[in-house]
């Protein structure tokens, strides 16, 4: 078996603030697959982002408190030296973020910004630099690049800075690259093409990518497997094939009943969650999601559910207190 | 059709000038972001305006509203011209037409509480004038949409994102509206929390009889909520036909290449449907394309489309739309996000 390109085990991040502590990222464990594909779906504050940011050394603030492991090639993230996550960042680990435009300076040229990118990691001359960055604007299908690499940002269109910010993050060949809603800023039709796009580089470059999202339909058509949080933990994990056919944890019915879909009816109705995501601050005791859950019971207020492998599918990993057959059984019900 | 229309829009249009220079300000172009709309709204009717940004979607529904004044054409509200009324005239349409909009956290004042909030109307209005009367009417609407009444002396930062857009639709509805304008009423929200605005949205409508104008970038959610829809490309109607129509057998290319485009949450699904995917950006409006102003990014464009407008007409179907070549049924086959289009690759 190859070993995992990234292991991520046991992760907490907690913010002490005046309010109290802010239980971020609450015991995640999960493992990417060199060349593999992740999708992290969650709503805000389920620390989708707060966890991926604390891969990159982002979150190191005097107020929070890290702990766990993060193995990537073997070596803990979180004991690396600040220099030594710098050579990592970029380099083996790149990140997009979902702002474009915030991402870029806008004072300097955008051939400007991606030479700076290639010579912060490589001993090469500023030509060269300025060849490479050619090429990465025409991999991300910049039209004419050897003329757009002396364009201002503000001159690019949304969907096309963020082409250059995945060509910024691909200029030193990273391992993974980690994209934090890469898409939700964009229109549907560019959306659609940033997503080809990071397909197309994810089969030519064998690159891992970690994808964060809200969007159950941009999971579904990229990822090979699906972790879904809910207040600072995963509660399912699974091939994303599973996740869509046989979900098991009632969080994740929840979402896929509460998305309008063009695949399906148009009378088909809405079920939404009720209530709201809990305050990372006071999380409820046991199943963090018992207070919105329908079939919440008494021993699901105190214990808290491990994330287990469901019967007959090691790889499907469920944290719900509920019988597995109980489970089937309201699914099939529900669907 | 016998009921006249609550809302008539005729060759609407708003130009935005663009100036530059600070002292001698000179006009050195022209923002089109409405360029000659027309449609009729009926009473009770949801309808829908799709379009990726830039298309005027929201110019238009401030059109609608009279928060812009258009550049020419006219809007009809239950039969009065809406440009032409004075300051005092237009109060009862202020009445009648409201608007809810995208962001609960900047259309909510944050020193205010919410009683007073959603008090505002009134206030404005000259209504319940009795302090236990508008409080008991507040609480009413806050019962209604799905607040606790006991929460009406908090501010607005103490509730979620959802929970403000409640507050805004109360404030919406207060003066029992004929009309309301909701302008990407969900698109801040968490995902589990959007279906439970649609849903209120809806059952209100149901309640109160409201015509409502729903606004939003989400091909799903359109089709969701909507009786009929129009589709708008860089300041015109490119496509508008009942909700089952356009998403059964889109014929303009754009509504086809925009639900292509749409995720599909089934990976089933996905690896059997081909995108489509759309090539460039959506042109700048302040030098739309000449003739068809989708031809730029159109796959089936032709000379002619380059040369002649196509005129918003009645297609195979019964959907209008405005294109020279309309989508076939194997074309429509190929985009439907149902995966119906399980066509074989040919060669």
């Amino acid at each position: 078996m190859t070993e995992p390109l990234l292991s991520v085990r046991d992760l907490r991040v907690h913010f002490h603030t005046d309010d109290g502590v802010v239980k971020a990222v609450d015991g995640v464990s999960y493992d990417v697959m060199p060349g593999g594909a992740l999708g992290v779906v969650g709503e805000s504050g389920s620390g989708k982002s707060v966890a991926s940011l604390t891969l990159m050394g982002l979150t190191r603030f005097e107020n929070a408190e890290i702990s766990g492991q993060v193995l990537f090639e073997g070596r803990d993230l979180l004991q690396a030296s600040n220099e030594e996550l710098r050579r990592v960042r970029g380099n083996g680990i790149a990140m997009i973020f979902q702002d474009p435009l915030s991402s870029l300076h806008p004072f300097y040229k955008v051939g400007a910004q991606l030479v700076e990118a290639i010579r912060a990691h490589g001993d090469v001359t500023k030509r060269a630099a300025r060849v490479r960055a050619t090429e990465l604007l025409a991999l991300v299908d910049i039209p004419d690049p050897a003329r757009r690499i002396d364009a201002y940002p503000h001159e690019f269109s949304g969907g096309m800075r963020q082409r250059v910010m995945i060509a910024m993050a691909l200029a030193n060949d990273p391992r993974l690259l980690i994209a934090d809603e890469p898409t939700t800023a964009l229109d549907v039709t560019v959306q659609a093409q940033i997503l080809a796009l990071i397909r197309r580089l994810q089969d030519e470059l064998d690159t891992a990518v970690v994808i964060i999202t809200h969007d159950l339909g941009v999971i579904a058509e990229t990822v090979d497997d699906v972790a879904v949080m809910y207040a600072g933990r995963i509660v399912e994990r699974a091939a994303v094939k599973q996740i869509f056919a046989a979900p098991e944890h009632p969080y994740t019915w929840g979402l896929l009943r509460s998305i309008p879909r063009l695949d399906l009816p148009r009378d088909a109705s809405l079920v939404p969650i009720p209530g709201r995501p809990p305050s990372l601050i006071n999380l409820p005791g046991g199943c963090a999601f018992h207070p919105r859950c329908p079939y919440v019971r008494d021993r699901h207020r105190q214990v808290e559910p491990p994330l287990d492998p469901v019967p007959d599918d090691p790889h499907h990993r469920v944290a719900c207190l509920l019988e597995p057959q109980t489970r089937r059984k309201l699914w099939s019900e529900l669907r | 059709m016998s009921a006249e229309p609550l809302v008539e829009v005729r060759d609407l249009v708003k130009h935005f000038p663009l100036t530059s220079g600070v002292v001698f300000r000179k006009e050195v172009g022209t923002v089109h972001a409405v360029d000659g709309v027309s449609f009729d709204i009926a009473e009770g009717e949801t309808f829908g305006l799709v379009g990726e940004s830039g298309c005027g979607k929201s110019t238009l529904a401030r059109l609608m509203t009279r928060l812009h004044e258009p550049t020419s054409g006219t809007v009809r509200f239950a039969g009065r011209d809406i440009s032409e009324l004075g300051p005092k005239e237009l109060k009862p349409l202020r009445r009648d037409a409201q608007m809810i909009f995208q962001d609960p956290y900047s259309s909510l004042n944050p020193r205010k509480t919410v009683g007073s909030i959603i008090a505002e109307p009134f206030a404005i209005h000259g209504l319940k004038t009795g302090a236990g009367e508008r409080k008991r009417a507040v609480q009413d609407l806050m019962q209604q949409v799905g607040l606790n009444p006991e929460h009406y002396n908090r501010f607005p930062h103490e509730f979620s994102g959802g929970q403000r857009q409640r507050i805004g639709v109360a404030r919406a509805i207060a003066l029992k509206p004929r009309l309301i304008v909701a302008d990407e009423p969900v698109s801040a929200l968490d995902v589990s929390i959007q279906a439970q605005i649609l849903n209120l949205l809806k059952d209100l409508q149901r309640e109160l009889g409201l015509t409502i104008v729903f606004i939003a970038h989400d091909l799903s959610v359109v089709r969701y909520m909507c009786d009929r829809i129009a589709v708008m490309y860089l300041g015109q109607i490119v496509e508008l036909a009942d909700s089952e129509a356009l998403y059964g057998h889109p014929r303009h290319p754009y509504t086809g290449a925009l639900m292509s485009a749409v995720p599909v949450p089934d990976p089933a699904r996905t690896l059997r449907r081909k995108a489509r995917v759309l090539r460039g950006d959506v042109p700048s409006p302040t030098h739309p394309p000449q003739a068809c102003r989708f031809h730029t990014r159109c796959p089936k464009c032709q000379d002619v489309c380059t040369l002649e407008t196509p005129l918003l007409e009645p297609k195979n179907g019964g959907n209008v739309a405005a294109c020279h070549f309309p989508l076939t049924e194997s074309e429509v086959a190929e985009r439907s996000p149902r995966g119906a289009g399980a066509i074989p690759e040919t060669g």
